[in-house]
């Protein structure tokens, strides 16, 4: 039986997050004083990067060697920023985290504070957010009480503080150049890297952006050894993920996996199995910037690289489980759907190139594709990919290209049969009256709400298919199922 | 609450808290107690735990129950929200999902006070570091 | 600086660390194409948002496609500007941007010169594969600019002129994904923001989002009506760079063929801007003098230094911007405006006609002037001092629309009595020689001395702030120049926090002064047509006979016949001005 091991959540739902007592109970702030007291920033950095610890909030890049560079740069002034934004539609791991041990990032972003050079930390997150908020408030007034954050922490001389700073939910603000922008007061729009936060971030100064569940990992690396954490998980992704379960599964809800676990463990054994055991289909993993995985892929371990190799991406953890009843054309839209919405517009591929890619499917899913559209599609995911500036255009089409990789029989019947197996595309789809079971009520035809079906009293009925709007009334009403959906 | 002036005085703390948390949960020890964990974070403040927590609050303290209830942060069971956790000294935890007052009561009356086997326990399905 | 070797397209270049991959290419004769990229050398001016992704080249070893404007070369890259990868991204990318794009070529402002237009010819488009919405927005006609949004494509320009050079921040990027654009705050018009119309956004726009608005129909109406007299009036950026729209080498003068062409599109009178220059400098000259003599007496409530008024740029910048200092700058009009009254007033009167019946037209390089002439208090009754100012592109077009052959056109001299100028004036037309003429001026009239050497080269240059000392004779007179509103803020907020030093200041809106103007020809980023107009405008103040204002006769013949003296009764009513507090009413987001 596949377990799961819990660190980032190490102590949600095990300690009151409004205490100060319960995370000291926990080895709180032991970290911490051990780093202050006993260890050079050198000596912590060689710890994390030993440790294998990558970044959580997308990347994969490992944290050791940001705060390596960070530190590196020579500043009269460097930040510490850490990337609560969690704009992925379905993810919650960053905002359980902070409500429910808040102190736990407070703590890393301190300890990444001495090691970089850094006497200023920001929490950048959403204004959604408000129990966060309230908790991470508490959570540093109480550690300024007790001389673990401010002036002379636990009066070694070091000094550090945090600065809580609104996003205003644009999913595009969690890149970390956007957020950074954001922060400053300027537009929410990325930049071109290089130049990196690392070197030059926060007012020019180097910063360094690291994600809530990441930071959330490091006091208990330096108190439990590096050995211990890289212990767990796989050769190149070490440790565990959090995991959003969403979608059709049973047990919907938060999960700490080590790396390495497989996808069918964390669907059947850790997430209960597909919800009214249908069959399964795919996880969209790495949320909208992610694609899917299939049947085919349930016995691949689950770490960063498998999961690039498998046209998807880790993301911040939102994994979505899909069964038959799901339409991956269908699925495909509704995330272009997502980054037409949230693209900056910045840059032309993704501004215009994604909204063109929506309308392709948007055309296709009405019934209205060809087989060239198919080829458009394919193509323009390519040169999206290809030319974006940042990383939700560098990675918005992986739907669309992992869609057409693993179902283009689908994308064929939508475009050649005009058909949608799943029954989600409704402009595919076509009320019949069965003329076998037909008797004539005229109660379908009183309920239409276009006037598309016509018929005598007790004479079969049909449909007018061109007036027909689908919506479903007339085969509600019919008390004989003498209407179906082909 | 008092500055930490050192590592020294933060383990001093942390032990004595370490102490009176393992204390709360052995079974001779008289310090022990029932604990009561309501989760408490966004999902599960969604699904209606702030009543769950109040009446297990006021509720065990009307009935003579001595017990400490506190709230905690997300426990993964998303799907089964609000879920509480009930540590009886001595024993191990047992999580309970789908906690509205009736099932509370239900718990306070049939798990606590008499301790029966009841419906709706969550199996823990992980370890923590 | 260290330098790095790197293969482009199999040829090896070697460059500074820090060049980027289009320069890199550039050295090695291999032009990668650009929108958004945009520079104005030695001067200061750069936009490099990476975001319209044309440019994009394979560089070994990176997942991605590299934008070239904005990569920097590294030791050993091995870089493909144009192998199947790139071309097919390039023309994707060029593609989709005009599938958001108004195919109206056939009557856009721009066309012929819009780079839009010319890279959909140079990669060959011919057909648009991804078709689908386009985002519309709201036409918006300004005074003098018009904003056709539709066509914008979102190569953020406009917005790093306005921002970061002219810091006026009238136009920012607005809205997100596909209606991303940019636009004045809360999408209002142009005209309730702080714009100062210096119309450098659309000197710099690549396609036919900004363009001016266009009275070139007004004024054929005006030629074509019996009853009207026409006179014109041209500004002295304007022989400089109207060339360029003919064919000819930036830099060429073309006075007397422009006087020929607006004679033959009917003008009754050809008259010269310059003309007004040199009275301009009669007034502010002895304004100048007139503060200085007071300061050296001990007045200390006088205003020094004193600034430069005859861009109306920089007037709308500083009633926005600067309304409590509004005391500070010459009342003087601009040429423009100084010419107006004195057609009006003075030159139909000569003539016998009605002000009413006498229509003024103006050539010019600026944008700011169609805003200027439309001011209330240039107006008499309703009738402007000033009816029409045309750019100099709009001069062109008239020119071409009339079948006038330019370039073969024989060369004409100005009319009179206010076509005759001298150097002095000539040199209004390029930064550092409003200043330059006043000191030739000032220097006489003050001292009483004949000036020995005219050229004051130590004024002249492209820097964004210069200042110089000039002798006055024994009396050191501090001189500071700007052009570009960015830097006219830093000399005007030093002057605020009384740190200034300066007896007089010389601001141009427009980066080069008017020959930089937003109404020029387009330079499409090359500065060299902008040193080339300045040296045109030395070369002809070089060859006057007469360099200096005030020995200008048909001047000197104004004051004795119809003004009076400078700044005396007649000239204050008529050649200067007062300024406002503009400052409400503009809104800004914050
Ligand atoms: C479109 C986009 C959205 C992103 N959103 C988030 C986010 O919500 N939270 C986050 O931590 N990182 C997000 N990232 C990744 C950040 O840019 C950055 O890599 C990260 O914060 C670095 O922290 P890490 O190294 O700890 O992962 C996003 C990236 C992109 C391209
Ligand atoms: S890829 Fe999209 S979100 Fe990123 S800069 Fe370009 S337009 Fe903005
Ligand atoms: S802006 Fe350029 S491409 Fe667009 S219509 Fe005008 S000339 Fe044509
Ligand atoms: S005319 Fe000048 S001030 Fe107005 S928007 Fe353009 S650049 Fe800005
Ligand atoms: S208006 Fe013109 S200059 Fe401004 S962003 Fe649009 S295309 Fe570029
Ligand atoms: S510098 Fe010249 S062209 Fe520019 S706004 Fe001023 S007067 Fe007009
Ligand atoms: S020219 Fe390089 S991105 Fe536009």
């Amino acid at each position: 039986m596949a377990r799961q091991i819990r660190i980032a959540l190490r102590n949600c739902g095990v300690i009151d997050p409004e205490r100060i007592e319960d995370y000291i109970s926990r080895d709180g702030y032991m970290a911490l004083a051990t780093v202050l007291t006993e260890l050079s920033p050198e000596a912590v950095i060689e710890i994390l990067k030993k440790s294998g610890l990558r970044g959580r909030g997308g990347g994969g890049f490992p944290a050791g060697l940001k705060w390596e560079i960070t530190r590196k740069v020579q500043a009269d002034q460097k930040y510490v920023v850490c990337n609560a934004d969690e704009g992925d539609p379905g993810a919650f791991m960053d905002r359980s985290i902070l409500e429910g041990d808040p102190h736990a990032v407070l703590e890393a972003m301190t300890i990444n504070g001495y090691c970089t050079g850094a006497s200023k930390g920001l929490i950048y997150i959403r204004a959604e957010y408000p129990l966060a908020v309230e908790r991470l408030k508490t959570a540093m007034k109480q550690s300024r009480e007790m001389g673990l954050l401010g002036n002379n922490i636990l009066q070694t001389g070091f000094n550090f503080d945090i600065d809580i700073r609104y996003g205003a939910g644009a999913f595009v603000c969690g890149e970390e150049t956007a957020l950074i922008h954001s922060m400053e007061g300027l537009r929410g729009e990325p930049t071109v890297k290089p130049p990196f936060p690392s070197v030059e971030g926060y007012l020019k100064k180097p910063t360094n952006v690291n994600n809530v569940e990441t930071f959330a990992n490091v006091p208990v690396i330096i108190n439990k050894g590096w050995e211990w954490f890289a212990s767990i998980g796989t050769e190149k992704s070490k440790g565990t993920k959090v995991f959003a379960l969403a979608g059709k599964i049973n047990n919907v809800g938060l999960v700490e996996v080590p790396m390495g676990t497989t996808l069918r463990e964390v669907i059947y054994e850790i997430g209960g199995g597909i919800q009214g055991g249908k069959e399964f289909k795919a996880a969209q993993t790495g949320g909208p910037s992610g694609g899917c995985l299939t049947k085919k892929h349930l016995d691949t371990p689950i770490d960063y690289d498998n999961l690039i190799a498998a046209g998807s991406m880790m993301g911040s953890g939102g994994l979505i489980v899909m069964d038959e009843d799901d339409c991956m054309v269908a699925i495909a839209k509704f995330y272009l759907g997502f980054t037409v919405e949230e693209s900056c517009g910045k840059c032309s591929p993704c501004r215009i190139g994604n909204k063109r890619l929506f309308e392709l499917l948007e055309k296709i899913t009405q019934g209205n594709g060809t087989m060239e559209d198919i080829d458009k599609l394919r193509n323009l995911s390519t040169v999206i990919k290809d030319t974006s500036l940042c990383g939700l255009g560098q990675s918005s089409p992986n739907p669309v290209l992992s869609t057409i990789e693993n179902f283009i029989g689908e994308y064929h019947e939508h475009v050649k049969d005009k058909k949608c197996r799943s029954k989600v595309c409704k402009s595919m789809m076509q009320y019949l009256v069965v003329p076998e079971k037909c008797i004539g009520c005229t109660l379908c035809a009183r309920n239409c709400p276009v006037n598309a079906i016509s018929g005598e009293r007790k004479q079969v009925h049909l449909i007018d298919q061109e007036k027909c709007i689908k919506c479903g009334a007339c085969m509600e009403k019919c008390k004989f199922n003498a209407i179906i959906i082909n | 609450m008092a500055i930490l002036e050192s590592i020294k005085s933060l383990t001093e703390l942390r032990e004595k808290l370490k102490a009176k948390q393992a204390a709360l949960s052995q079974k001779d020890n008289p310090q022990s107690t029932i604990q009561v964990k309501v989760t408490m974070a966004t999902c599960g403040i969604a699904s209606g735990s702030r009543p769950v927590y109040d009446f297990m609050k006021e509720e065990l303290s009307k009935r003579n129950i001595p017990a400490l209830v506190s709230q905690v942060g997300c426990m993964g069971f998303c799907y089964a929200e609000p879920t509480i956790e009930v540590t009886m000294p001595g024993k191990s935890p047992v999580i309970f999902g789908f906690v509205n007052t009736k099932k509370a009561d239900e718990i306070i009356e049939r798990f606590i006070r008499k301790g029966e086997v009841i419906d709706g326990v969550i199996p823990m399905n992980y370890e923590t570091a | 600086m260290k330098t790095i070797k790197l293969i482009i397209d199999g040829k090896t270049a070697e460059v500074p660390e820090n060049t980027t991959l289009l320069k890199a290419a550039k050295t090695v004769g291999i032009d990668i194409p650009t929108l958004c990229y945009f520079e104005l050398k030695d001067m200061n001016i750069e936009n490099r948002p990476g975001g319209c992704r044309v440019c994009v080249v394979e560089v070994k070893g990176r997942r991605n496609l590299a934008p070239a404007c904005n990569t920097m070369v590294a030791e050993g890259m091995e870089v493909y500007t144009h192998n199947i990868r790139v071309l097919n991204a390039r023309r994707t990318v060029l593609e989709l941007i005009l599938s958001d794009h108004p195919a109206e070529c056939l009557t856009c402002a721009k066309s012929g010169s819009c780079e839009l237009q010319s890279m959909a010819q140079q990669l060959g488009v011919r057909e648009i594969p991804y078709q689908g919405e386009q985002s519309k927005y709201r036409k918006d006609t300004s005074p003098a600019i018009i904003r056709d949004v539709d066509k914008c494509i979102m190569c953020r320009r406009c917005e790093m002129m306005c921002n970061d050079v002219q810091t006026v921040g009238a136009l920012n990027a607005v809205n997100r994904g596909f209606m991303a654009v940019v636009a004045p705050a809360f999408e209002m018009n142009l005209e309730k923001s702080p714009c100062t119309y210096c119309g450098q956004c659309v000197s710099v726009c690549p396609t036919g989002a900004l363009t001016e608005v266009d009275h070139s129909r007004n004024v054929i109406n005006a030629l074509a009506d019996p009853a009207k007299t026409v006179v014109v009036q041209t500004a002295p950026a304007v022989r400089a760079a109207l060339g360029e729209e003919f064919g000819l080498a930036p830099g060429t003068l073309v006075t007397g063929k422009m006087v020929a062409a607006l004679r033959r599109l009917g003008f009754d009178y050809v008259f010269d801007t310059d003309f007004a220059a040199d009275l301009t400098i009669m007034e502010e000259g002895t304004e100048l003098l007139d503060r200085l003599t007071r300061y050296l007496k001990g007045d200390k409530d006088v205003k020094l230094p004193i600034l430069t008024s005859c861009c109306p740029g920089w007037v709308n910048f500083f009633e926005h911007n600067f309304p409590e200092m509004r005391e500070i700058p010459s009342t003087a009009k601009s040429p423009q405006q100084m010419f107006g009254p004195i057609a009006k007033e003075y030159f139909a009167k000569k003539l016998g006609i009605n002000r009413k019946n006498m229509i003024v037209v103006s050539i010019m390089p600026c944008l700011a002037k169609k805003y200027e002439c439309q001011r209330d208090e240039f107006k008499v009754d309703g009738d402007p001092d000033v009816n029409f100012s045309l750019s100099t592109r709009e001069l062109a077009h008239l020119i071409k629309a009339s079948n006038i052959d330019f370039s073969s056109l024989p060369e004409d001299d100005f009319d009179n009595p206010l076509g005759e100028s001298t150097g002095a004036s000539v040199i209004f037309g390029t930064t550092g020689g409003v200043i330059e003429a006043a000191c030739r001026t000032a220097y006489e009239l003050y001292t009483g001395k004949k000036l020995e050497k005219v050229d004051f080269k130590e004024l002249r240059g492209l820097e964004n702030v210069r200042h110089a000392t000039i002798d006055f004779d024994g009396l050191p007179i501090n001189i500071g120049i700007a052009h570009g509103l960015g830097n006219a803020r830093k000399l005007l907020e030093d002057i605020r926090d009384g740190k200034s030093q300066f007896h007089a200041i010389e601001i141009m809106a427009c980066p080069g002064g008017c020959i930089g103007g937003g109404g020029q020809p387009y330079h499409h980023g090359d500065s060299e047509v902008i040193k080339l107009r300045a040296s045109a405008l030395y070369r002809e103040d070089a060859g006057k006979p007469i360099r200096k204002s005030h020995e200008n006769p048909f001047i000197l013949e104004l004051y004795k016949d119809f003004l009076g003296k400078p700044c005396g009764e007649k000239s204050h009513h008529l050649l200067h001005t007062h300024y406002f507090d503009k400052s409400a009413g503009v809104f800004v987001e914050e």
